[in-house]
């Protein structure tokens, strides 16, 4: 046990290093940085200096050190932009994606776990086919679309719902539903799946034997354990679900990273993509380790790495 | 294919779907109605030619540049499916050479793959995606070079679990026994057998890098104007939702029905090549 955590911690903390590594390259895809960083019309001279000062003609390896000491300090550079240090400005935007991005998680699997229960419970029968229609149907939707179609119905034809910005919960609704609709789609699946599978398990037939009513057996004996896989699940697609809420916050103007990261690509403000880039991803394998770290406690017959 | 049609109804209503965008795609100059590019001021935001005002002469309406919006869907497709699926083949090739060297090999070549298959997964891809595209511009070859990025990573992990489980069979053994080359052993046993799965994934990748990259185009980053694409249309109708919804209501549909012809194909392809994982791995 105490192995496979210690195992698990370092992978996590060499994978963010790798991550540090590809924020930090993001800069010189295109070549020279100062070129993109300064206005068109820049002199030889202001690219010159600003190199100098940016230190840009140092090697690499010394920029990259120089990079990951300020990075681990919390250091990402003064945003070309907004003229403040990268990382605070990230950090007051990151309340607001995780508020959608938790409220996108949690209204899919509300919605995936009885529809996928269901459909396994009535395998082959309408209610099976409506729910797998759905979860194909959720799976092959562009989510930006299905937030303007929203948009169009719920804002601007009925006008029950806010169209943009970032307030009371009815805000929350139409970008939370637009990026849940493809993970509830895969969960419904998964569910499906994996309640079929633990209905044919031994113990299912012996609770059914005793003479318990099937509505108690399912509930009971079958969901509990088919749930556990859909934790790695929901933890992997975390990423997936973070980038939904990048496309999605910008339709809606929500004042989360995403769409501060978008403005940052497009101003070409490299000090805040790189921030942004780097932080998202940690977040992304923090997560991903208490994931792993909380499944293995939940389940204990996993003992591989 | 009849056995397709036998089995799976649903993967035969995919595979027409993908049929008639494969068509539209190819045989876009002879189908389009007019030039996707050609403005025409004097027929700005026509509706479609069921609506009032409407006409044959723009079966789909007009944009807010007076352009025909059949004509460009029916070349959209061609930017759709030519990206996504080079992308899905490049990605594949990538993946799979990295899951069989990473199942067969084992050791520190398995663990240094699987680290940067953790690493790719970590990064939320469509933001990597944006960053690099609007670094290094959205041409169309960087757009399958940044999208196959995104989906090597699945075609690895996939391989690598199978390469590990055949590694151990018999037939294996017994050519390695025989004295086969590693490359031998891995191009003719290993890589026949993860084909079926492999040919799954791809199609089901597809899918998805299409849903990618008319969310890159959607937020200007797809390949640059004029060249029509679903993404961009969506975009620009956008902007003219309450008077002309048409523009961004037909691009969306588009994405729709060619991502849920190649999902519904692709499902039927697994329960046909893989019914091993069919059952159990319905993700």
């Amino acid at each position: 046990m105490r192995r496979f955590i210690v195992t698990r911690i370092v992978t996590a903390i060499l994978v963010i290093f790798g991550v540090s590594v590809i924020s930090f390259l993001l800069t010189f895809l295109t070549g020279d940085p100062a070129e993109i960083m300064l206005p068109p019309g820049a002199t030889a001279v202001q690219i010159a200096k600003f190199r100098a000062e940016w230190g840009f003609d140092d090697p690499l390896a010394v920029q990259y050190w120089r990079f990951l000491r300020r990075a681990v300090q919390g250091d990402f550079g003064i945003s070309l932009r907004h003229g403040q240090s990268s990382l605070p400005l990230i950090a007051a935007r990151l309340p607001a994606t995780f508020q959608l991005t938790v409220t996108a998680m949690l209204l899919a699997i509300a919605l995936a776990v009885p529809l996928g229960v269901l459909a396994a419970t009535h395998r082959g029968r309408a209610m099976d086919l409506i729910a797998m229609s759905v979860a194909v149907l959720g799976q092959s939707v562009p989510n930006f679309w299905l937030a303007i179609m929203m948009i169009l119905l719920f804002a601007v034809s009925w006008g029950i719902l806010p169209t943009s910005g970032r307030g009371d919960w009815a805000h929350v609704v139409m970008p939370a539903s637009a990026i849940a609709i493809n993970l509830m789609a895969l969960l419904t699946r998964l569910v499906r799946a994996a309640v079929i599978e633990v209905l044919s398990e031994d113990y299912v037939r012996t609770a059914r034997s005793k003479g318990l009513r099937e509505l108690f057996v399912v509930m009971r004996h079958a969901v509990p354990n088919a749930l556990i896989p859909l934790v790695t699940v929901v933890g992997l697609q975390f990423g997936y679900i973070l980038g939904g809420a990048v496309v999605i916050e910008t339709i809606f103007t929500w004042p989360g990273v995403g769409l501060f990261t978008i403005q940052a690509i497009l101003n070409r403000d490299y000090p805040v993509v790189q921030a942004a880039v780097f932080i998202l991803a940690t977040s992304v394998v923090l997560l991903n380790l208490a994931v792993d770290l909380l499944y293995h406690w939940l389940d204990p017959r996993i003992r591989v790495l | 294919m009849g056995t397709l049609v036998r089995k799976s109804p649903l993967a035969t209503v995919g595979a027409v779907i993908v049929g008639l965008v494969l068509i539209a795609a190819l045989g876009a100059p002879v189908l389009a109605t007019s030039d996707p590019i050609d403005q025409d001021l004097t027929v700005v935001l026509k509706p479609p030619f069921w609506l009032d005002d409407g006409s044959m002469q723009h079966p789909l309406g007009t944009d807010h540049l007076g352009r025909d919006v059949y004509s460009r869907l029916v070349y959209g497709a061609r930017i759709s499916l030519t990206i996504s699926t080079l992308a899905a083949l490049l990605g594949a090739a990538v993946g799979v050479a990295a899951g069989l060297l990473a199942g067969y090999l084992r050791g520190r070549v398995d663990t240094v793959i699987m680290r940067i298959v953790d690493l790719n997964l970590a990064f939320p891809l469509i933001l990597l995606a944006l960053a690099v595209v609007a670094l290094l511009g959205a041409s169309l070859r960087n757009l399958v070079i940044v999208m196959s990025i995104t989906t090597w990573m699945i075609y690895a992990r996939v391989v690598r679990g199978l390469c590990l489980t055949l590694r151990e069979r018999e037939f294996v053994q017994a050519v390695q026994a025989l004295g086969a080359h590693d490359a031998r052993i891995i191009t003719r046993h290993v890589l026949p057998n993860v084909l079926p799965s492999i040919t799954v994934i791809w199609t089901l990748e597809i899918a998805r890098v299409i849903l990618m990259e008319s969310a890159l185009s959607f937020l200007g980053l797809g390949v640059p104007p004029p060249t029509p694409t679903w993404g961009r249309m969506l975009a620009e109708g956008r902007d003219y939702l309450t008077v002309a919804g048409w523009i961004a209501i037909f691009p969306g549909l588009a994405i729709l029905v060619t991502v849920l012809g190649i999902n519904l194909l692709g499902d039927g392809l697994r329960d046909l090549l893989d019914p091993k994982v069919s059952a159990g791995a319905r993700t």
